[in-house]
C-alpha cells in the first residue's frame, strides 16, 4: 500500500506547483490524477496571469481591483496574500522556464484584462495556461525522483479515521482496474471545478467536481457555490472559450446595431469590465431582441479593430479556434459569441494556507474557496490562484507531515465498500435511464436556471429536477463490464460528483435574496450588504445540504458601490 | 458566419477499430451512423455513437478545442486530433464516405483507439533532458531576453503532446529508437530558449546520438501531421543548422559531413553528384576522400544494389562517375541561390509566431490565416538575445 507525506489529487497547476513545492520542503510526494498531468484542464487558460510586477505597480491596486472584482465578496487576507505574493511567483515560473512573452526592452510583456485598473498581466501568447502547465510537468519530470506520480488513477473517495481525519485516498488504475488505498499524512485536493455540470461549458470533459462532491461527502463544507461565471465570450454552437485576451487588446463587443452596447453598463472601462458586469450586458442585449445571428442569440466580437499582425502574434490560438470551430477569419470579420459557463468561484472552504476544516485535508485552485474570488473572478486571477494556493498547501502540509506520525487508518473497509460500489455499477440491468442521458439534463437544467439571470421559480424548479435526476442516477446503467479503461463506469462515478456539485449551487443560489457578483436574481435585483455581505456554506447533513454562514473578511477595502 | 455553418445535421457513418484486451479476441470494426451539423466534429460524432449506442468505446478527451493533446487517433489513415478534424471533410476523404477512425501509430494499443503513450511518446520525451537548465546566476527579476527569442520558441511550447507526429513517423517506423519529432522539437524549445546553458551540451548529445536529429529522413509526414502547426521536421532542420552552423558539431554518424558534402555538390554542379555523396560525406570535400575506410566500407556494401542499378540501366557507369551536366545559365541561377543565402548576416527560419508580414499583406482569396501568417520569416539566433530585426525582405521571400 502506497502511504506518503502529502498526497496531491489532481495535476493541474494547482496539483503540480503544490508536488513540486511539498517535495522541496523534503516530504514524500505521490501526484496522482485521473488523466495525464498535461491534460488537465489549466491547459486551456488561455489570456495570461496577473501580478503586479510592472515598476509603475503596486500589489495594492491589484489586490483592490480584485476585491472590487469579486463584489466585496473575497476575503480581504486572502487577496492580500495572493496579490503580494504574485509578482515573485511569476518570477519563479519565468525562472524555471515559461516562455513569457516580452517587451523590447527583453522584460516581461503585460496586457490589459478585464477589471483591471492597469496592464497587469502576463502572458505566453493566447496559451499561458499550457505553456505553464508544460513547464510545471517538464519540473516534475525532472523531480521525478522526489514526487511520485500516479498517472490515470481516477480517485473515488477520501479515506478517514475514526476521528474524521483524512489519511488517504482510495483509487482505481484507469488503466488496469486495480483498486488501492493510499494512505497519507496530508491529502490536497486540486482536482478543478464541475463545469461539466453545465452545458455547454468551456470546461473540458474532465471537469467534473470530484474533488469537491469527495471533500462534501466527507463533511467538508463547500462556501460561496452559487458564484458561477459566466465568460463573456464563447463560441454560440460549442461553448469553446476565446480569451479575454482579445477584448484586452482591443476587440470590440457589437450588438446587430452595431453598437458598442458596453457604454451603458460601463462606459468607462467598456469591454474591459469585470466578467459578470460584461456577460449580464450581453444577455440583457440578447434578451431584449438586439442579439446577432440566425436566432439572434449571440454577439459580435469584432477583433479585425486589433492589428492584424498583433493578432496573429498574441492571440493565434483563437484565430485557429475561429477558423476550425466557427468557419471564421477572426482577422477578417467578426465572430458571434455569447456568454458561457466558465468556471465556479465557489469550492471547498479553505483557510490561507488550504487547510480544509477537515484535519489533514487541503484543498487549492478551482475546487477550493479561499475565497479569493468571491462573487466574481477577474481574467487571469485563475492562474495566480491555484500557483499560490498550491504551493501554499504544499508547503503548509510538507511542514506538518513532519511533525506527525504516519496515520494508522484501516483502509480495507473503505477499499472494499468502493470495490463493491463499482461492482454494483457495472452489474445494474439495463432498465432506466443511461448516465450520458442524465448528465445531458442535468446540464440544461443548470444552463437554463443558475446561469447569468436567476430567479426562485427557476432555481426551485432546478432543484427538483436535481432530485430526481439523482434518482435515475442511483439506477442508471452502463455498458462497459471490463476493467482496462472501463471510462463508462468512471463517467457514473462523475455523474454522482456532478449532481452533488448542482445541487449544493442551486441551494445556496436560493438561499442569497440579493444578486452579487455573478449571482443576479431578478427577485431580488440589489446588492444588499446589511443581510447578505456574507459567504453561504453547505455542508452535507443526514437531511441532505445544510446552509450556514461565515463572515467575510475585510481588512482594508470597504464595500462600495461598483461601477466600471 | 460561413456558409458552412448553416447547414443542417446529417448522417454520418463512422467505423471504430475496436480493441477489448480483456476479451482475447483480436481487434475488429465496429460501425455506428450518428447524426450531427457537418462541421462538428470527428470527436463529436464518436461521443455521440458512445452517448447513444455503445457506452464501453474508449477514446480518450477532455477539451474539445485541441488544446489538451488527448483525442490523437488517425481519421482515414491520417493522424489527427479527434476534436480538430471535420466530419464533412473526414467524409470527403473517406473510402465509401465511412469514416474510418483508429489509434495512432507507432504505438502499442491498449484498449479500442486508446494507445500506450508513456511507452514511446514520454519516454522519448524524458530523453532530451526536457527541463530548463537555466543560466546562473539566477537573476532577482526575470532574464532580459529577446522579445523574438520567446515568441521562436512559443512556436514548440505550443506543441500539446498528441502524439499524431509520433504516429506518422516513417523513420520511427523503420528506427523505433529513432528520438523522433515531439521529443526532437521539445529539444529545440530549450535549445532556442536563450535562458538555456547548455545548448553546446544538448546539441553535441542529439548530433552524437545515432537516433538523434541526422536520424529524421525528411519526409514531412510529422509536419502534416500536426494540429498545432509546430512543424516538428522544421525544429529538427533547425537543431542541425544549430550544431552545425553554429557549434560546429561534426558528428560521428557524419550527419554533418554529409549535409555538406550534399550542399557542396549542389552548388558546384548544379545539380546532386550521386555517386560522389557517399565518399564525400565520410571523407570530406578531397580526392582522398574516397578511400576513407568507412566510406568503402559502405560502398562495399552497398555494390549490389549499385550493380542491380547498373543492370537495369538505372545507372551508367559513366553517369556514375562523372557530375551531372547543366547549362551554365543555370547553374549560375543555382550558385547565385547559393551566394543570397550565404551572404545574410543572419539565418531566415520559418515561425508561425513570428509575424514579418505588411499589416496589409497580400493574402490570398479564401487562403487559411495560417497559410499567410506562416509566410513569415524569423532570424536565427544564438542564444545571446541578439537584436532580430524583422526583415521586409525575409518576409518578401518566402
Amino acid at each position: 500500500m502506497p502511504a506518503h507525506d502529502v498526497l496531491i489529487i489532481g495535476a493541474g497547476l494547482a496539483g503540480q506547483r503544490a508536488a513540486l513545492a511539498a517535495a522541496e520542503k523534503g516530504a514524500s510526494v505521490a501526484i496522482m490524477s485521473k488523466v495525464h498531468p498535461v491534460r488537465s484542464h489549466s491547459v486551456a487558460a488561455a489570456g495570461g496571469i496577473n501580478a503586479a510586477i510592472s515598476v509603475d505597480d503596486d500589489w495594492h491596486s491589484h489586490a483592490y481591483d480584485t476585491v472590487k472584482g469579486s463584489d466585496f465578496l473575497g476575503d480581504q487576507d486572502a487577496i492580500e496574500v495572493m496579490c503580494s505574493e504574485a509578482p515573485a511567483e511569476v518570477l519563479h515560473l519565468e525562472h524555471i522556464g515559461v516562455t513569457f512573452h516580452r517587451n523590447d526592452k527583453g522584460e516581461m510583456d503585460l496586457r490589459a484584462f478585464g477589471g483591471a485598473s492597469m496592464k497587469r498581466t502576463a502572458y505566453v501568447a493566447d496559451i499561458t495556461g499550457q505553456a505553464l502547465l508544460h513547464v510545471l510537468y517538464e519540473q516534475l519530470m525532472k523531480h521525478h525522483e522526489t514526487v511520485e506520480r500516479f498517472e490515470e488513477w481516477f480517485t473515488t473517495s477520501l479515506l478517514l479515521d475514526d476521528a474524521g481525519r483524512c489519511c488517504g485516498v482510495i483509487a482505481r488504475d484507469v488503466r488496469s482496474g486495480r483498486m488501492e488505498a493510499f494512505t497519507a499524512k496530508n491529502v490536497i485536493l486540486a482536482c478543478g471545478g464541475a463545469g461539466q455540470a453545465y452545458k455547454p461549458t468551456t470546461n473540458g470533459l474532465i471537469v467534473t467536481g470530484d474533488g469537491i462532491a469527495m471533500a462534501y461527502r466527507a463533511g467538508a463544507p463547500l462556501m460561496d457555490m452559487e458564484m458561477v461565471q459566466y465568460h463573456p465570450t464563447c463560441l454560440v454552437e460549442t461553448g469553446i472559450l476565446i480569451t479575454e485576451g482579445a477584448r484586452g487588446e482591443g476587440a470590440h463587443l457589437l450588438n446587430s446595431a452595431g453598437e458598442r452596447f458596453m457604454e451603458k453598463s460601463a462606459p468607462n472601462k467598456m469591454e474591459l469590465a469585470s466578467r459578470d458586469v460584461v456577460s449580464r450586458a450581453e444577455q440583457i442585449e440578447i434578451d431584449e431582441g438586439r442579439g446577432v445571428g440566425p436566432d439572434g442569440a449571440g454577439i459580435y466580437l469584432d477583433v479585425t479593430v486589433v492589428p492584424r499582425k498583433r493578432t496573429l502574434e498574441a492571440l493565434r490560438e483563437i484565430v485557429n479556434l475561429g477558423r476550425d470551430f466557427a468557419g471564421v477569419d477572426i482577422t477578417r470579420e467578426p465572430i458571434m459569441i455569447r456568454p458561457g459557463q466558465h468556471y465556479i468561484m465557489g469550492g471547498v472552504k479553505t483557510d490561507i494556507n488550504g487547510r480544509t476544516p477537515i484535519e489533514g485535508l487541503y484543498a487549492a485552485g478551482e475546487v477550493a474557496c479561499v475565497s479569493v474570488h468571491g462573487g466574481n473572478r477577474l481574467g487571469a486571477n485563475s492562474l495566480l490562484d491555484t500557483l499560490i494556493f498550491g504551493r501554499r498547501s504544499g508547503e503548509h502540509a510538507a511542514e506538518r507531515a513532519m511533525s506527525m506520525p504516519a496515520p494508522t487508518v484501516d483502509p480495507k473497509p473503505r477499499l472494499r465498500e468502493d470495490v463493491a460500489m463499482i461492482e454494483a455499477i457495472i452489474a445494474r440491468p439495463h432498465e432506466g435511464r443511461r448516465v450520458s442521458e442524465i448528465k445531458g439534463e442535468l446540464g440544461e437544467t443548470m444552463n437554463r436556471h443558475a446561469a447569468v439571470f436567476r430567479d426562485e421559480a427557476g432555481l426551485q424548479a432546478a432543484l427538483e429536477t436535481v432530485a430526481r435526476l439523482r434518482e435515475e442516477a442511483d439506477r442508471a446503467w452502463i455498458d462497459d463490464r471490463g476493467t482496462v479503461f472501463n471510462q463508462d463506469v468512471l463517467g457514473a462515478l462523475e455523474l454522482g460528483f456532478l449532481l452533488d456539485c448542482a445541487e449544493t449551487t442551486l441551494v445556496a443560489a436560493l438561499e442569497r435574496k440579493e444578486s452579487r457578483g455573478a449571482q443576479y436574481r431578478t427577485d431580488y435585483p440589489e446588492r444588499n450588504d446589511e443581510e447578505w455581505l456574507k459567504h453561504i456554506d453547505v455542508t452535507l447533513s443526514d437531511d441532505g445540504p445544510e446552509v450556514s454562514y461565515s463572515p467575510v473578511t475585510i481588512t482594508q477595502w470597504q464595500p462600495e458601490e461598483r461601477k466600471y | 458566419m460561413a456558409e458552412t455553418h448553416d447547414r443542417p445535421p446529417e448522417q454520418f457513418t463512422i467505423r471504430l477499430r475496436r480493441y477489448d484486451p480483456g476479451s482475447g479476441e483480436a481487434a475488429y470494426w465496429d460501425e455506428h451512423t450518428v447524426e450531427l451539423e457537418p462541421h462538428r466534429s470527428v470527436l463529436e460524432a464518436i461521443l455521440q455513437a458512445r452517448d447513444r449506442f455503445d457506452g464501453s468505446i474508449g477514446i480518450r478527451c477532455s477539451c474539445r478545442q485541441a488544446i489538451c493533446g488527448s483525442c490523437g487517433v488517425r481519421v482515414n489513415g491520417e493522424p489527427s486530433l479527434a476534436c480538430h478534424t471535420h466530419l464533412d471533410a473526414a467524409k470527403q476523404g473517406a473510402d465509401g464516405g465511412v469514416i474510418e477512425i483508429e489509434p495512432m501509430g507507432n504505438m502499442p494499443v491498449i484498449k479500442d483507439l486508446i494507445v500506450d503513450m508513456d511507452a514511446v511518446h514520454w519516454k522519448k520525451i524524458q530523453r532530451v533532458t526536457p527541463w530548463l537548465l537555466a543560466k546562473q546566476p539566477v537573476p532577482e527579476r526575470e532574464y532580459l531576453v529577446s522579445r523574438e527569442s520567446m515568441v521562436d520558441v512559443t512556436q514548440t511550447m505550443a506543441c500539446i503532446q498528441c502524439g499524431a507526429c509520433v504516429s506518422d513517423c516513417l523513420a520511427m517506423e523503420v528506427d523505433p529508437g529513432f528520438i523522433g519529432p515531439a521529443a526532437l522539437a521539445k529539444a529545440y524549445r530549450f535549445v532556442g530558449d536563450p535562458r538555456d546553458d547548455q545548448h553546446f551540451a544538448r546539441l553535441n548529445d542529439l548530433a552524437q546520438d545515432p537516433q538523434g536529429i541526422f536520424d529524421c529522413t525528411h519526409c514531412f509526414k510529422c509536419v502534416e501531421a500536426c494540429p498545432k502547426d509546430v512543424n516538428p521536421m522544421g525544429q529538427i532542420m533547425r537543431l542541425r543548422r544549430v550544431a552545425t552552423a553554429d557549434f560546429h558539431i561534426v558528428d560521428r554518424n557524419n550527419g554533418e559531413r554529409h549535409e555538406a558534402a550534399f550542399a557542396g555538390l549542389v552548388k558546384d554542379n548544379g545539380l546532386l553528384w550521386e555517386a560522389e555523396l557517399l565518399p564525400r560525406s565520410y571523407g570530406g570535400n578531397s580526392w582522398f576522400g574516397k578511400f576513407h575506410p568507412a566510406a568503402a566500407k559502405e560502398m562495399l556494401s552497398s555494390l549490389p544494389a549499385i550493380l542491380r542499378a547498373l543492370v537495369r540501366g538505372k545507372v551508367t557507369p559513366m553517369g556514375a562517375l562523372k557530375p551531372h551536366k547543366i547549362p551554365s545559365a543555370d547553374l549560375k541561377a543555382v550558385q547565385g541561390i547559393y551566394e543570397k543565402v550565404d551572404g545574410r548576416e543572419d539565418r531566415y527560419e520559418l515561425n508561425l509566431y513570428v509575424v514579418g508580414e505588411d499589416e496589409e499583406g497580400p493574402q490570398a482569396e479564401g487562403a487559411p490565416a495560417a497559410a499567410t501568417a506562416g509566410a513569415t520569416a524569423t532570424t536565427e539566433h544564438d542564444g545571446q538575445a541578439p537584436a532580430a530585426p524583422e526583415s521586409p525582405e525575409g518576409s518578401a521571400d518566402t
